[in-house]
């Protein structure tokens, strides 16, 4: 049943006769991610990660009193604002800040954060998110979740666990399926669709799930199980990011010592 | 007009961590079990699920008898009764003044908590109401004390001592308020001639040296203090103050009295105040520093 559904089977040519990926990598290898916290001095927070070639810089402003108009009694109230640089994507071009795309980006993003944030603690507040992606080579999204969350421990806001996100999207090799994690940007656009999903790995919990075209449901349960695993890869390479940055930056504190 | 212009390599950024003898903490990340719950009490930084006890900030534990709390690198400043704070009016309200310190919700200063002319006990009328924008305006700076912390986190300031009240000529330093030593004063006259309020919640004064005490003297009027001509070396030095602090903060130093005066005594090998702005000047005016303080822990 499966075969005649995709009758143009997509991705058809995304995995060598090795089985590697169009930029040599594995179906379950990530993209190199390289990570920074406190890139900024004048934010709360501020981070900057880079996967494979796709950068994105966040910077978080608060918990800060919120405009009356906002402001809610018994939550923070959280403001994301998502914008690409002119330079980010092949053809330049300019992108308003609140354009229909970025606009719709910026909403993803303020419920994924939303999930993972403990908002109770903090009545009346606003907390702003900003990110720019300076170089988008496919899932700009997920490194935006990923740059947010690491920008927002930077800012000591207290979040339930890490907030990671990651992609993947499939391709076929000898007629079998296989699902590719972390898709670059000549993979997303040859064809197939792509699952973005943000999740909280250490307790299990799916934040938010987007697809970008129809994908047939026999597959969507490999293709969802490599990206939760791409995401669960992703939580231990921040983790180990915010350990080496507390570890640089904890040369004060005495009262840290007399525990 | 020509400007000396220095463009540097990111491959030649300098590292500001200043080596200390000290051990490493345990690190705690969010979604980390900190320990089984049973008998803890859970504090700042951590929440309660499954049965354990997680952290929900990156930071240190700190354990009091039974409350388990994780202390974050940085955050926004959290006020304890007493705290001296540097704040700037936001708003002029009813009956108070909005001030922003730092702190995740705006303070309030009440006008029953300043100071007015005419003593303790005047009652506020109608008309003090009026003249509130006569004696703090929008974008004016004030130091200050909390009074108290209200049920959501949010402070009520007082300015009831001469020693508070508004500040007319100085620098502003802002850093994050963790830095911050804890410490009987925070009003200091500095050796060298500046006096600079290290407010609890991250913000720094730095003013010249008072040249005459208006305040005593016009007591019946509203005290605006009046803008005095302020002499070139004295302007150098609380220049060179601010530099000073940025190297410190710069390397994520402890900022009292103290380390700020060590700091500035070994930056006067650098002539020029501007050079301390000089990654490599800030390092090394830090890196003195914390020789001299470990010096004078040892003794």
């Amino acid at each position: 049943m499966s075969s005649d559904f995709n009758v143009k089977r997509p991705g058809l040519e995304l995995l060598s006769s090795q089985g590697l990926r169009l930029d040599g990598r594995r179906p379950n290898e990530l993209r190199r991610i390289q990570c920074k916290l406190g890139v900024f001095t004048q934010p709360d927070g501020s981070a900057y990660i880079e996967q494979g070639n796709t950068k994105v810089l966040a910077a978080v402003y608060g918990p800060h009193q919120a405009a009356k108009s906002k402001s809610l009694q018994d939550s923070v109230v959280i403001n994301c604002q998502y914008s690409m640089a002119t330079f980010s994507t092949g053809e330049r071009k300019k992108r308003p800040r609140g354009g229909r795309k970025s606009e719709a980006i910026s909403m993803q993003l303020t419920q994924a954060i939303t999930t993972a944030i403990k908002k109770e603690l903090y009545p009346r507040s606003q907390i702003d998110v900003y990110l720019e992606v300076l170089q988008a080579d496919g899932g700009a999204y997920s490194a935006s979740v990923n740059a947010a969350t690491l920008a927002l421990i930077d800012a000591g806001i207290p979040m339930k666990a890490y907030l990671c996100s990651c992609t993947a999207s499939i391709a076929w090799k000898d007629g079998k399926p296989e699902p590719l994690v972390d898709v670059s940007h000549v993979e997303e656009s040859a064809g197939g669709s792509v699952l973005t999903v943000s999740s909280l790995p250490s307790i299990n919990s799916v934040a938010w799930v987007d697809m970008s075209q129809r994908l047939h449901a026999d597959y969507l349960s490999v293709v969802m199980k490599r990206a939760m695993q791409g995401c669960r890869d992703i939580e231990v390479i921040l983790d180990k990011a915010v350990r080496e940055h507390l570890g640089e930056s904890w040369t004060m504190s005495d009262d840290a010592v007399a525990i | 007009m020509t400007s000396h212009v220095k463009i540097r390599l990111a491959s030649e950024r300098v590292n500001h961590s200043v080596p200390t003898n000290r051990e490493l903490p345990r690190f705690y990340t969010p979604g980390e079990v900190v320990t089984g719950m049973e008998d803890f009490m859970r504090g700042h930084g951590t929440y309660a699920s499954d049965d354990c006890l997680k952290a929900s900030v990156a930071g240190v534990m700190q354990k009091v008898n039974k409350l388990i709390c994780v202390r974050p690198l940085k955050n926004r400043y959290v006020g304890e009764i007493g705290d001296v704070v540097v704040g700037r009016v936001l708003e002029v309200q009813q009956r108070r003044w909005k001030v922003e310190t730092n702190s995740r919700l705006d303070s309030v200063l009440q006008l029953s908590s300043v100071n007015l002319p005419g003593g303790e006990l005047r009652r506020r009328s109608a008309e003090d109401e009026q003249m509130m924008r006569k004696h703090l305006q929008e974008g004016d700076l004030i130091s200050a004390e909390v009074q108290s912390v209200f049920s959501d986190g949010s402070l009520s300031l007082h300015t009831r001592s001469l020693k508070y009240g508004k500040l007319s000529q100085g620098i502003l330093m802002k850093v994050f308020p963790s830095l911050i030593k804890r410490r009987k004063n925070h009003f200091h006259n500095l050796p060298c001639g500046i006096s600079v309020i290290i407010g609890n919640n991250g913000y720094i004064w730095i003013s010249p040296p008072e040249q005459n005490n208006l305040v005593e003297e016009e007591k019946d009027e509203i005290v605006n203090v009046e803008v005095q001509c302020i002499s070139r070396s004295d302007r150098e030095t609380m220049a060179r103050v601010r530099n000073c602090i940025a190297a410190l903060v710069a390397s994520k130093m402890l900022l009292d009295d103290t380390s700020i005066m060590f700091a500035y005594e070994e930056s006067l090998k650098y002539d020029n105040v501007k050079e301390l702005l000089d990654p490599e000047a800030m390092l090394d005016v830090a890196f003195l520093t914390q020789h001299r303080i470990n010096n004078v822990l040892e003794e």
